[in-house]
Protein backbone atom coordinates (compact mmCIF):
# COMPACT_ATOMS: atom_id res chain seq x y z
CA UNK A 1 0.00 0.00 0.00
CA UNK A 2 1.08 3.59 -0.56
CA UNK A 3 2.19 5.40 2.56
CA UNK A 4 -0.23 8.06 3.75
CA UNK A 5 0.98 11.51 4.73
CA UNK A 6 0.36 12.86 8.22
CA UNK A 7 -2.61 14.89 6.94
CA UNK A 8 -4.09 11.86 5.22
CA UNK A 9 -3.57 9.77 8.35
CA UNK A 10 -5.32 12.41 10.44
CA UNK A 11 -8.29 12.34 8.11
CA UNK A 12 -8.32 8.56 8.17
CA UNK A 13 -8.25 8.54 11.99
CA UNK A 14 -11.37 10.68 11.98
CA UNK A 15 -13.14 8.32 9.59
CA UNK A 16 -12.14 5.39 11.77
CA UNK A 17 -13.48 7.13 14.88
CA UNK A 18 -16.78 7.74 13.13
CA UNK A 19 -16.97 4.04 12.30
CA UNK A 20 -16.20 3.09 15.91
CA UNK A 21 -19.00 5.28 17.23
CA UNK A 22 -21.47 4.12 14.60
CA UNK A 23 -20.73 0.42 14.83
CA UNK A 24 -20.79 0.21 18.63
CA UNK A 25 -23.94 2.33 18.56
CA UNK A 26 -25.57 0.03 16.00
CA UNK A 27 -24.52 -3.06 17.96
CA UNK A 28 -25.66 -1.43 21.22
CA UNK A 29 -22.58 -3.10 22.71
CA UNK A 30 -18.82 -3.18 22.34
CA UNK A 31 -15.90 -1.21 23.71
CA UNK A 32 -15.68 2.32 22.33
CA UNK A 33 -13.28 3.79 24.93
CA UNK A 34 -10.27 1.60 24.25
CA UNK A 35 -11.01 1.57 20.53
CA UNK A 36 -10.81 5.34 20.35
CA UNK A 37 -7.56 5.40 22.35
CA UNK A 38 -5.90 2.92 19.94
CA UNK A 39 -7.07 4.64 16.75
CA UNK A 40 -3.91 6.55 15.78
CA UNK A 41 -1.69 3.55 16.51
CA UNK A 42 -3.68 1.28 14.20
CA UNK A 43 -4.14 3.95 11.51
CA UNK A 44 -0.40 4.66 11.44
CA UNK A 45 0.38 0.95 11.20
CA UNK A 46 -2.06 0.01 8.45
CA UNK A 47 -1.86 3.18 6.34
CA UNK A 48 1.80 4.01 6.59
CA UNK A 49 4.08 1.65 8.45
CA UNK A 50 3.05 -1.87 7.53
CA UNK A 51 3.84 -3.71 4.35
CA UNK A 52 0.65 -5.64 3.68
CA UNK A 53 -1.75 -6.47 0.90
CA UNK A 54 -5.50 -6.50 1.54
CA UNK A 55 -5.94 -8.45 -1.71
CA UNK A 56 -3.62 -11.17 -0.41
CA UNK A 57 -4.10 -11.26 3.36
CA UNK A 58 -2.01 -14.42 3.77
CA UNK A 59 0.98 -13.15 1.82
CA UNK A 60 3.85 -14.85 3.72
CA UNK A 61 6.13 -11.80 3.71
CA UNK A 62 3.57 -9.37 5.12
CA UNK A 63 4.08 -7.38 8.29
CA UNK A 64 1.78 -8.67 11.01
CA UNK A 65 -0.26 -6.81 13.58
CA UNK A 66 -1.85 -8.52 16.56
CA UNK A 67 -4.52 -6.63 18.46
CA UNK A 68 -3.79 -8.20 21.82
CA UNK A 69 -6.40 -5.97 23.44
CA UNK A 70 -9.09 -7.74 21.46
CA UNK A 71 -11.94 -5.72 22.91
CA UNK A 72 -10.77 -2.82 20.74
CA UNK A 73 -12.01 -4.81 17.74
CA UNK A 74 -14.11 -1.87 16.44
CA UNK A 75 -10.88 0.04 15.80
CA UNK A 76 -9.25 -2.92 14.07
CA UNK A 77 -12.28 -3.71 11.92
CA UNK A 78 -12.67 -0.07 10.90
CA UNK A 79 -9.03 0.15 9.90
CA UNK A 80 -9.13 -3.17 8.03
CA UNK A 81 -12.22 -2.13 6.10
CA UNK A 82 -10.77 1.28 5.23
CA UNK A 83 -7.56 -0.46 4.11
CA UNK A 84 -9.57 -2.61 1.70
CA UNK A 85 -9.85 -5.98 3.45
CA UNK A 86 -13.63 -5.81 3.20
CA UNK A 87 -16.34 -3.31 2.39
CA UNK A 88 -16.94 -0.73 5.13
CA UNK A 89 -20.68 -1.34 4.75
CA UNK A 90 -20.04 -4.65 6.59
CA UNK A 91 -19.16 -2.68 9.74
CA UNK A 92 -22.84 -2.22 10.54
CA UNK A 93 -23.05 -5.99 11.17
CA UNK A 94 -20.50 -5.80 13.99
CA UNK A 95 -21.44 -8.29 16.76
CA UNK A 96 -24.48 -9.51 14.84
CA UNK A 97 -25.33 -13.16 14.33
CA UNK A 98 -23.55 -14.56 11.28
CA UNK A 99 -21.18 -11.62 10.88
CA UNK A 100 -17.42 -12.16 10.49
CA UNK A 101 -17.05 -9.12 12.73
CA UNK A 102 -17.20 -11.02 15.99
CA UNK A 103 -17.32 -9.24 19.33
CA UNK A 104 -13.62 -9.97 19.69
CA UNK A 105 -11.30 -10.75 16.74
CA UNK A 106 -11.58 -14.27 15.31
CA UNK A 107 -8.89 -15.18 12.79
CA UNK A 108 -11.01 -17.99 11.38
CA UNK A 109 -13.78 -15.65 10.33
CA UNK A 110 -12.13 -12.52 9.04
CA UNK A 111 -9.11 -12.36 6.69
CA UNK A 112 -6.71 -9.72 7.98
CA UNK A 113 -7.15 -10.71 11.61
CA UNK A 114 -3.77 -12.20 12.49
CA UNK A 115 -4.67 -13.65 15.87
CA UNK A 116 -7.77 -14.51 17.82
CA UNK A 117 -7.71 -12.43 20.96
CA UNK A 118 -10.02 -11.34 23.72
CA UNK A 119 -8.49 -13.20 26.66
CA UNK A 120 -6.00 -10.59 27.76
CA UNK A 121 -2.25 -10.97 27.87
CA UNK A 122 -1.73 -13.46 25.07
CA UNK A 123 -0.84 -11.36 22.03
CA UNK A 124 2.75 -10.71 22.97
CA UNK A 125 3.51 -14.45 23.15
CA UNK A 126 1.86 -15.00 19.78
CA UNK A 127 3.86 -12.11 18.35
CA UNK A 128 7.09 -13.65 19.64
CA UNK A 129 6.15 -16.85 17.79
CA UNK A 130 5.65 -14.90 14.56
CA UNK A 131 8.93 -13.06 15.04
CA UNK A 132 10.74 -16.34 15.68
CA UNK A 133 9.23 -17.85 12.53
CA UNK A 134 10.58 -14.82 10.64
CA UNK A 135 14.04 -15.48 12.04
CA UNK A 136 13.90 -19.17 11.06
CA UNK A 137 12.64 -18.36 7.58
CA UNK A 138 15.13 -15.50 7.13
CA UNK A 139 12.38 -13.09 6.15
CA UNK A 140 12.26 -9.38 6.84
CA UNK A 141 8.75 -8.76 8.08
CA UNK A 142 7.92 -7.01 11.34
CA UNK A 143 5.43 -8.16 13.91
CA UNK A 144 3.49 -5.48 15.78
CA UNK A 145 1.51 -6.15 18.93
CA UNK A 146 -0.94 -3.64 20.37
CA UNK A 147 -1.36 -4.20 24.11
CA UNK A 148 -3.36 -2.47 26.79
CA UNK A 149 -2.66 -1.28 30.32
CA UNK A 150 -5.07 -3.92 31.63
CA UNK A 151 -2.84 -6.53 30.02
CA UNK A 152 0.11 -5.29 32.04
CA UNK A 153 -1.65 -6.96 35.00
CA UNK A 154 -1.39 -10.37 33.34
CA UNK A 155 1.48 -12.65 34.34
CA UNK A 156 1.87 -13.95 30.81
CA UNK A 157 2.87 -10.46 29.62
CA UNK A 158 5.93 -10.62 31.84
CA UNK A 159 6.76 -14.19 30.90
CA UNK A 160 6.79 -13.01 27.31
CA UNK A 161 8.76 -9.87 28.18
CA UNK A 162 11.54 -11.84 29.86
CA UNK A 163 11.69 -14.57 27.26
CA UNK A 164 11.71 -12.27 24.20
CA UNK A 165 14.62 -10.28 25.59
CA UNK A 166 16.58 -13.37 26.59
CA UNK A 167 16.18 -14.91 23.16
CA UNK A 168 17.09 -11.61 21.46
CA UNK A 169 13.84 -11.47 19.52
CA UNK A 170 13.88 -8.45 17.22
CA UNK A 171 11.56 -7.36 14.42
CA UNK A 172 9.01 -7.37 17.23
CA UNK A 173 7.49 -3.99 18.04
CA UNK A 174 4.90 -3.68 20.76
CA UNK A 175 2.70 -0.74 21.63
CA UNK A 176 1.23 -0.12 25.03
CA UNK A 177 -2.00 1.81 24.47
CA UNK A 178 -1.56 3.47 27.83
CA UNK A 179 -4.91 5.10 28.53
CA UNK A 180 -4.62 4.55 32.30
CA UNK A 181 -7.94 2.76 32.69
CA UNK A 182 -9.11 -0.81 32.93
CA UNK A 183 -12.64 -2.14 33.16
CA UNK A 184 -13.44 -1.51 36.79
CA UNK A 185 -11.63 1.79 37.27
CA UNK A 186 -8.39 3.70 36.74
CA UNK A 187 -5.30 1.47 36.69
CA UNK A 188 -3.91 3.42 39.68
CA UNK A 189 -6.94 2.25 41.65
CA UNK A 190 -7.13 -1.39 40.48
CA UNK A 191 -3.56 -2.50 39.93
CA UNK A 192 -1.08 0.25 39.20
CA UNK A 193 1.76 -0.95 36.98
CA UNK A 194 3.86 2.21 37.36
CA UNK A 195 6.70 2.72 36.78
CA UNK A 196 5.84 1.12 33.45
CA UNK A 197 8.80 2.53 31.54
CA UNK A 198 11.25 1.25 34.14
CA UNK A 199 9.59 -2.15 34.13
CA UNK A 200 10.07 -2.62 30.39
CA UNK A 201 13.58 -1.19 30.54
CA UNK A 202 14.48 -3.55 33.35
CA UNK A 203 13.23 -6.42 31.20
CA UNK A 204 15.87 -5.26 28.68
CA UNK A 205 13.48 -4.04 25.97
CA UNK A 206 14.18 -1.00 23.84
CA UNK A 207 11.65 1.44 25.26
CA UNK A 208 10.25 4.69 23.88
CA UNK A 209 7.59 6.94 25.35
CA UNK A 210 5.33 8.96 23.06
CA UNK A 211 2.00 10.71 22.75
CA UNK A 212 -0.12 7.95 21.26
CA UNK A 213 -2.36 10.40 19.42
CA UNK A 214 0.56 12.17 17.71
CA UNK A 215 0.83 10.44 14.34
CA UNK A 216 4.25 11.92 13.58
CA UNK A 217 5.53 10.65 16.93
CA UNK A 218 4.17 7.16 16.17
CA UNK A 219 5.88 7.07 12.77
CA UNK A 220 9.18 8.28 14.22
CA UNK A 221 9.07 5.82 17.11
CA UNK A 222 8.45 2.87 14.81
CA UNK A 223 11.26 3.94 12.50
CA UNK A 224 13.58 3.91 15.51
CA UNK A 225 12.20 0.62 16.79
CA UNK A 226 12.77 -1.02 13.40
CA UNK A 227 16.49 -0.31 13.71
CA UNK A 228 16.75 -2.11 17.05
CA UNK A 229 18.75 -5.30 16.72
CA UNK A 230 18.76 -8.33 19.00
CA UNK A 231 16.02 -7.16 21.31
CA UNK A 232 12.34 -6.37 21.18
CA UNK A 233 10.94 -2.85 21.21
CA UNK A 234 8.17 -1.38 23.34
CA UNK A 235 6.51 1.92 22.53
CA UNK A 236 4.62 3.23 25.53
CA UNK A 237 1.97 5.41 23.94
CA UNK A 238 0.21 7.77 26.33
CA UNK A 239 -3.39 7.92 25.18
CA UNK A 240 -6.77 9.15 26.27
CA UNK A 241 -9.56 6.65 26.64
CA UNK A 242 -12.47 7.74 24.44
CA UNK A 243 -10.23 10.17 22.53
CA UNK A 244 -12.00 12.33 19.96
CA UNK A 245 -15.45 12.31 21.53
CA UNK A 246 -15.70 14.99 24.24
CA UNK A 247 -18.09 13.18 26.54
CA UNK A 248 -16.17 9.89 26.27
CA UNK A 249 -12.69 11.27 26.86
CA UNK A 250 -11.39 10.03 30.19
CA UNK A 251 -14.85 8.71 31.04
CA UNK A 252 -14.47 5.04 31.86
CA UNK A 253 -18.21 4.46 31.57
CA UNK A 254 -17.54 3.96 27.87
CA UNK A 255 -15.02 1.17 28.43
CA UNK A 256 -17.61 -1.44 27.56
CA UNK A 257 -20.80 0.56 27.08
CA UNK A 258 -21.91 1.65 23.64
CA UNK A 259 -23.20 5.14 22.91
CA UNK A 260 -26.97 5.61 22.76
CA UNK A 261 -28.48 6.76 19.43
CA UNK A 262 -28.52 10.34 20.75
CA UNK A 263 -24.90 10.02 21.85
CA UNK A 264 -23.94 8.62 18.46
CA UNK A 265 -25.47 11.66 16.81
CA UNK A 266 -23.68 14.00 19.19
CA UNK A 267 -20.35 12.21 18.71
CA UNK A 268 -20.60 12.23 14.92
CA UNK A 269 -21.16 16.01 14.98
CA UNK A 270 -17.88 16.36 16.83
CA UNK A 271 -16.10 14.08 14.37
CA UNK A 272 -16.59 16.12 11.22
CA UNK B 1 1.44 -62.34 30.78
CA UNK B 2 5.15 -61.80 30.81
CA UNK B 3 6.18 -58.27 31.68
CA UNK B 4 8.96 -57.18 29.39
CA UNK B 5 9.93 -53.59 30.02
CA UNK B 6 10.80 -51.32 27.15
CA UNK B 7 11.66 -47.64 27.22
CA UNK B 8 9.56 -45.02 28.92
CA UNK B 9 7.13 -43.54 26.38
CA UNK B 10 8.78 -40.13 26.92
CA UNK B 11 12.05 -41.60 25.62
CA UNK B 12 10.25 -42.89 22.56
CA UNK B 13 8.95 -39.34 21.98
CA UNK B 14 12.44 -37.86 22.29
CA UNK B 15 13.87 -40.29 19.73
CA UNK B 16 10.98 -39.95 17.32
CA UNK B 17 10.99 -36.18 17.27
CA UNK B 18 14.62 -36.23 16.11
CA UNK B 19 13.62 -38.56 13.30
CA UNK B 20 10.80 -36.18 12.37
CA UNK B 21 13.12 -33.20 12.52
CA UNK B 22 15.36 -34.77 9.90
CA UNK B 23 12.46 -35.34 7.52
CA UNK B 24 10.49 -32.15 8.09
CA UNK B 25 12.27 -28.77 8.26
CA UNK B 26 9.06 -27.07 9.41
CA UNK B 27 9.04 -28.93 12.71
CA UNK B 28 10.23 -26.85 15.65
CA UNK B 29 10.47 -28.07 19.23
CA UNK B 30 9.89 -26.01 22.35
CA UNK B 31 10.16 -26.84 26.01
CA UNK B 32 9.77 -25.09 29.34
CA UNK B 33 12.96 -26.04 31.18
CA UNK B 34 12.12 -29.72 31.45
CA UNK B 35 13.63 -30.92 28.18
CA UNK B 36 15.87 -33.43 29.94
CA UNK B 37 12.79 -34.96 31.55
CA UNK B 38 10.37 -34.71 28.62
CA UNK B 39 13.23 -35.91 26.37
CA UNK B 40 12.91 -33.11 23.85
CA UNK B 41 16.54 -32.44 24.79
CA UNK B 42 17.64 -34.93 22.14
CA UNK B 43 16.18 -32.64 19.46
CA UNK B 44 18.00 -29.61 20.89
CA UNK B 45 21.31 -31.41 20.42
CA UNK B 46 20.68 -32.24 16.76
CA UNK B 47 18.74 -29.13 15.69
CA UNK B 48 19.72 -26.32 18.06
CA UNK B 49 18.40 -23.66 15.65
CA UNK B 50 14.95 -25.24 15.63
CA UNK B 51 14.76 -25.78 19.38
CA UNK B 52 13.68 -23.19 21.90
CA UNK B 53 13.74 -23.44 25.65
CA UNK B 54 11.48 -20.63 26.85
CA UNK B 55 12.18 -21.15 30.53
CA UNK B 56 9.62 -22.02 33.15
CA UNK B 57 6.67 -20.25 31.56
CA UNK B 58 4.06 -22.59 30.22
CA UNK B 59 1.50 -19.94 29.28
CA UNK B 60 4.02 -18.07 27.14
CA UNK B 61 5.24 -21.37 25.68
CA UNK B 62 1.80 -22.13 24.28
CA UNK B 63 1.31 -18.60 22.98
CA UNK B 64 4.68 -18.64 21.20
CA UNK B 65 3.76 -22.00 19.64
CA UNK B 66 0.50 -20.47 18.43
CA UNK B 67 2.39 -17.67 16.69
CA UNK B 68 4.86 -20.10 15.11
CA UNK B 69 2.02 -22.31 13.86
CA UNK B 70 0.26 -19.30 12.32
CA UNK B 71 3.37 -18.85 10.17
CA UNK B 72 3.34 -22.45 8.94
CA UNK B 73 5.66 -24.06 11.46
CA UNK B 74 4.70 -27.33 13.18
CA UNK B 75 5.60 -26.76 16.82
CA UNK B 76 5.97 -29.74 19.14
CA UNK B 77 5.85 -28.40 22.68
CA UNK B 78 6.51 -30.34 25.83
CA UNK B 79 6.64 -30.07 29.59
CA UNK B 80 5.20 -32.11 32.44
CA UNK B 81 1.56 -32.76 31.59
CA UNK B 82 0.36 -31.29 34.86
CA UNK B 83 2.10 -27.95 34.34
CA UNK B 84 1.69 -27.64 30.60
CA UNK B 85 -2.02 -28.45 30.52
CA UNK B 86 -3.04 -26.60 33.67
CA UNK B 87 -0.87 -23.51 33.32
CA UNK B 88 -1.24 -23.28 29.56
CA UNK B 89 -4.91 -24.06 29.39
CA UNK B 90 -6.38 -20.71 28.38
CA UNK B 91 -3.53 -20.36 25.90
CA UNK B 92 -4.47 -23.73 24.40
CA UNK B 93 -8.05 -22.55 24.31
CA UNK B 94 -7.42 -19.17 22.67
CA UNK B 95 -4.24 -19.66 20.66
CA UNK B 96 -4.59 -23.27 19.52
CA UNK B 97 -8.10 -24.76 19.72
CA UNK B 98 -10.17 -21.64 19.02
CA UNK B 99 -7.55 -20.41 16.54
CA UNK B 100 -7.48 -23.82 14.82
CA UNK B 101 -3.70 -23.88 14.72
CA UNK B 102 -1.52 -26.88 14.15
CA UNK B 103 0.30 -27.27 17.48
CA UNK B 104 1.42 -30.65 18.80
CA UNK B 105 1.49 -30.95 22.57
CA UNK B 106 3.37 -33.64 24.46
CA UNK B 107 2.71 -33.80 28.19
CA UNK B 108 5.14 -36.09 29.96
CA UNK B 109 4.86 -37.55 33.46
CA UNK B 110 1.23 -38.43 32.93
CA UNK B 111 -0.66 -40.31 35.62
CA UNK B 112 0.41 -41.45 39.08
CA UNK B 113 3.24 -43.69 37.87
CA UNK B 114 5.39 -40.55 38.15
CA UNK B 115 6.11 -42.16 41.50
CA UNK B 116 8.40 -40.62 44.10
CA UNK B 117 7.89 -36.98 43.08
CA UNK B 118 4.37 -37.07 44.45
CA UNK B 119 0.95 -35.72 43.65
CA UNK B 120 1.89 -32.18 42.56
CA UNK B 121 3.84 -33.64 39.62
CA UNK B 122 1.22 -36.23 38.63
CA UNK B 123 -1.21 -35.35 35.90
CA UNK B 124 -4.55 -37.03 36.48
CA UNK B 125 -6.70 -34.32 34.87
CA UNK B 126 -5.00 -33.80 31.50
CA UNK B 127 -7.31 -36.00 29.42
CA UNK B 128 -10.41 -34.33 30.87
CA UNK B 129 -9.04 -30.86 30.19
CA UNK B 130 -7.63 -31.45 26.72
CA UNK B 131 -10.64 -33.40 25.42
CA UNK B 132 -12.81 -30.45 26.47
CA UNK B 133 -11.09 -28.25 23.87
CA UNK B 134 -12.98 -28.38 20.55
CA UNK B 135 -10.99 -30.00 17.76
CA UNK B 136 -8.14 -31.30 19.91
CA UNK B 137 -6.97 -34.88 19.34
CA UNK B 138 -6.08 -36.54 22.66
CA UNK B 139 -3.94 -39.66 22.89
CA UNK B 140 -2.50 -41.81 25.66
CA UNK B 141 -0.11 -44.36 24.10
CA UNK B 142 0.77 -47.53 25.98
CA UNK B 143 4.35 -48.36 25.04
CA UNK B 144 7.34 -47.18 23.05
CA UNK B 145 6.20 -48.80 19.81
CA UNK B 146 2.81 -47.13 19.88
CA UNK B 147 4.24 -43.79 21.01
CA UNK B 148 6.64 -43.69 18.10
CA UNK B 149 3.90 -44.53 15.61
CA UNK B 150 1.45 -42.00 16.97
CA UNK B 151 3.99 -39.18 17.14
CA UNK B 152 4.80 -39.90 13.49
CA UNK B 153 1.08 -39.82 12.68
CA UNK B 154 0.59 -36.57 14.59
CA UNK B 155 2.98 -34.65 12.33
CA UNK B 156 0.69 -35.11 9.36
CA UNK B 157 -2.59 -34.87 11.21
CA UNK B 158 -4.16 -31.51 10.34
CA UNK B 159 -5.33 -30.58 13.85
CA UNK B 160 -4.00 -29.78 17.28
CA UNK B 161 -2.85 -32.96 19.02
CA UNK B 162 -2.19 -33.76 22.66
CA UNK B 163 -0.11 -36.83 23.53
CA UNK B 164 0.46 -37.97 27.10
CA UNK B 165 3.73 -39.76 27.82
CA UNK B 166 4.88 -41.44 31.01
CA UNK B 167 7.92 -41.32 33.26
CA UNK B 168 8.78 -44.97 34.07
CA UNK B 169 9.68 -47.76 31.69
CA UNK B 170 6.61 -49.09 29.94
CA UNK B 171 6.01 -52.79 29.34
CA UNK B 172 6.21 -53.58 25.63
CA UNK B 173 2.90 -54.87 24.37
CA UNK B 174 2.99 -53.99 20.67
CA UNK B 175 4.95 -55.26 17.71
CA UNK B 176 6.63 -52.74 15.46
CA UNK B 177 4.62 -53.98 12.50
CA UNK B 178 1.27 -53.16 14.10
CA UNK B 179 -0.49 -50.45 12.11
CA UNK B 180 -1.52 -47.51 14.28
CA UNK B 181 -3.92 -44.82 13.22
CA UNK B 182 -5.14 -41.79 15.14
CA UNK B 183 -8.72 -42.43 16.22
CA UNK B 184 -8.55 -46.20 15.66
CA UNK B 185 -8.32 -48.54 18.65
CA UNK B 186 -6.13 -51.63 18.50
CA UNK B 187 -7.78 -54.97 19.31
CA UNK B 188 -5.19 -56.84 21.37
CA UNK B 189 -7.30 -59.86 22.16
CA UNK B 190 -10.65 -61.16 21.00
CA UNK B 191 -13.35 -62.45 23.38
CA UNK B 192 -17.11 -62.96 23.42
CA UNK B 193 -18.03 -62.30 27.06
CA UNK B 194 -16.50 -58.97 27.95
CA UNK B 195 -14.66 -56.01 26.44
CA UNK B 196 -11.89 -54.27 28.35
CA UNK B 197 -11.04 -50.87 26.90
CA UNK B 198 -7.84 -49.33 28.25
CA UNK B 199 -5.02 -46.98 27.43
CA UNK B 200 -1.53 -46.14 28.68
CA UNK B 201 -0.13 -48.43 31.37
CA UNK B 202 -3.53 -49.97 31.94
CA UNK B 203 -3.44 -51.82 28.62
CA UNK B 204 -0.85 -54.20 30.04
CA UNK B 205 -2.94 -54.63 33.18
CA UNK B 206 -5.99 -55.27 31.01
CA UNK B 207 -4.16 -58.02 29.10
CA UNK B 208 -3.12 -59.63 32.40
CA UNK B 209 -6.70 -59.37 33.65
CA UNK B 210 -8.05 -61.00 30.48
CA UNK B 211 -5.64 -63.91 30.90
CA UNK B 212 -6.66 -64.36 34.50
CA UNK B 213 -10.38 -64.22 33.68
CA UNK B 214 -9.92 -66.89 31.02
CA UNK B 215 -7.79 -69.16 33.21
CA UNK B 216 -9.79 -68.94 36.40
CA UNK B 217 -13.34 -68.43 35.22
CA UNK B 218 -13.43 -69.24 31.54
CA UNK B 219 -14.45 -65.65 30.77
CA UNK B 220 -13.30 -64.63 27.31
CA UNK B 221 -12.48 -60.93 27.18
CA UNK B 222 -11.62 -58.69 24.28
CA UNK B 223 -8.92 -56.14 25.07
CA UNK B 224 -8.82 -52.88 23.17
CA UNK B 225 -5.90 -50.47 23.36
CA UNK B 226 -7.84 -47.22 22.95
CA UNK B 227 -4.83 -44.95 22.55
CA UNK B 228 -6.97 -42.15 21.13
CA UNK B 229 -9.58 -40.80 23.53
CA UNK B 230 -10.66 -38.17 21.02
CA UNK B 231 -11.79 -38.73 18.35
CA UNK B 232 -13.08 -41.91 19.92
CA UNK B 233 -13.27 -45.09 17.84
CA UNK B 234 -17.05 -45.42 18.12
CA UNK B 235 -17.23 -48.10 15.46
CA UNK B 236 -14.97 -50.52 17.31
CA UNK B 237 -16.52 -49.83 20.71
CA UNK B 238 -20.06 -50.38 19.42
CA UNK B 239 -19.05 -53.53 17.59
CA UNK B 240 -17.57 -54.88 20.82
CA UNK B 241 -20.43 -53.73 23.03
CA UNK B 242 -22.98 -55.36 20.73
CA UNK B 243 -20.99 -58.59 20.83
CA UNK B 244 -20.16 -58.82 24.55
CA UNK B 245 -22.70 -56.51 26.19
CA UNK B 246 -20.25 -55.85 29.03
CA UNK B 247 -17.55 -53.20 28.98
CA UNK B 248 -14.84 -52.32 31.49
CA UNK B 249 -12.84 -49.15 30.92
CA UNK B 250 -9.42 -48.88 32.59
CA UNK B 251 -7.22 -45.80 32.70
CA UNK B 252 -4.60 -44.03 34.79
CA UNK B 253 -6.70 -40.88 35.08
CA UNK B 254 -9.25 -39.23 37.28
CA UNK B 255 -12.60 -41.00 36.80
CA UNK B 256 -14.32 -37.73 35.89
CA UNK B 257 -13.73 -36.80 32.29
CA UNK B 258 -11.36 -39.50 31.09
CA UNK B 259 -11.63 -42.43 28.69
CA UNK B 260 -14.33 -44.01 30.87
CA UNK B 261 -16.54 -40.94 30.59
CA UNK B 262 -16.03 -40.84 26.82
CA UNK B 263 -16.91 -44.52 26.38
CA UNK B 264 -19.90 -44.27 28.74
CA UNK B 265 -21.29 -41.27 26.89
CA UNK B 266 -21.03 -43.10 23.59
CA UNK B 267 -22.66 -46.26 24.97
CA UNK B 268 -25.45 -44.32 26.70
CA UNK B 269 -26.34 -42.74 23.37
CA UNK B 270 -25.88 -45.67 21.02
CA UNK B 271 -25.91 -48.97 22.89
CA UNK B 272 -26.66 -48.89 26.62
CA UNK B 273 -25.03 -51.85 28.36
CA UNK B 274 -23.24 -52.73 31.58
CA UNK B 275 -20.09 -50.65 32.05
CA UNK B 276 -17.50 -50.77 34.83
CA UNK B 277 -14.77 -48.25 35.53
CA UNK B 278 -11.20 -48.69 36.72
CA UNK B 279 -9.78 -45.23 37.30
CA UNK B 280 -8.59 -42.85 39.99
CA UNK B 281 -11.54 -42.29 42.27
CA UNK B 282 -11.70 -38.50 42.60
CA UNK B 283 -8.57 -38.15 44.71
CA UNK B 284 -4.92 -37.13 44.48
CA UNK B 285 -2.20 -39.73 44.89
CA UNK B 286 1.11 -39.54 46.79
CA UNK B 287 4.80 -40.45 46.66
CA UNK B 288 5.84 -44.06 46.23
CA UNK B 289 6.99 -46.63 43.69
CA UNK B 290 4.79 -46.72 40.58
CA UNK B 291 3.76 -50.32 41.34
CA UNK B 292 2.85 -49.45 44.92
CA UNK B 293 0.74 -46.56 43.71
CA UNK B 294 -1.06 -48.51 41.00
CA UNK B 295 -1.90 -51.08 43.67
CA UNK B 296 -3.08 -48.55 46.26
CA UNK B 297 -5.25 -46.64 43.77
CA UNK B 298 -6.81 -49.84 42.43
CA UNK B 299 -5.35 -49.68 38.94
CA UNK B 300 -3.82 -53.17 38.64
CA UNK B 301 -5.16 -56.27 36.92
CA UNK B 302 -6.88 -57.75 40.03
CA UNK B 303 -9.11 -54.66 40.15
CA UNK B 304 -9.94 -55.01 36.49
CA UNK B 305 -10.84 -58.66 37.15
CA UNK B 306 -12.97 -57.64 40.15
CA UNK B 307 -14.79 -54.94 38.18
CA UNK B 308 -15.38 -57.32 35.27
CA UNK B 309 -16.86 -59.99 37.50
CA UNK B 310 -19.07 -57.46 39.20
CA UNK B 311 -20.70 -56.27 35.98
CA UNK B 312 -20.90 -59.86 34.73
CA UNK B 313 -22.65 -60.85 37.97
CA UNK B 314 -20.05 -63.56 38.66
Amino acid sequence: MENFSIEQLKAKAKVVRRHIVEMTGAAASGHPGGSLSATEILVALYFNLMDHNPQDPHWPDRDRCILSKGHASPALYSVLSEAGYFDPSTLKDFRKFGSPLQGHPDRRKLPGVEASTGSLGQGLSMGIGMALARRLDKKNYYTYVVTSDGEMNEGQTWEAAAMAAHHKVDHLIAFLDYNKFQLDDATRVICDMEPVIKKWESFCWHVQEIDGHDLKAILNAVEKAKKVKDRPAMIVAHTIKGKGVSFMEGNNHYHGVAPTPAEVEKALKELT
Amino acid sequence: MEKKYGKPTRDAYGETIVEIGKANPNVVVLDADLSKSTKSYAFSQVFPERFLNVGIQEANLVGVASGLASCGKIPFISSFASFLVCKGFDQFRMGVAFSELNVKVVGSHGGITVGEDGASQMSIEDVALMTSLPGFVVMVPSDEVETRALVLEAVHYPAPVYIRTGRPKAPIIHKAATPFKIGKGVRMREGKDLTIIANGFLVFEALCAAEKLAEDDGIQASVIDMHTVKPLDAELILEEAKKTGHVVVAEEHQIWGGLGSAVATLLARKHPCKVGFVAIQDTYAESGQPEELLEKYNLTSPYIVKTAKKILGR
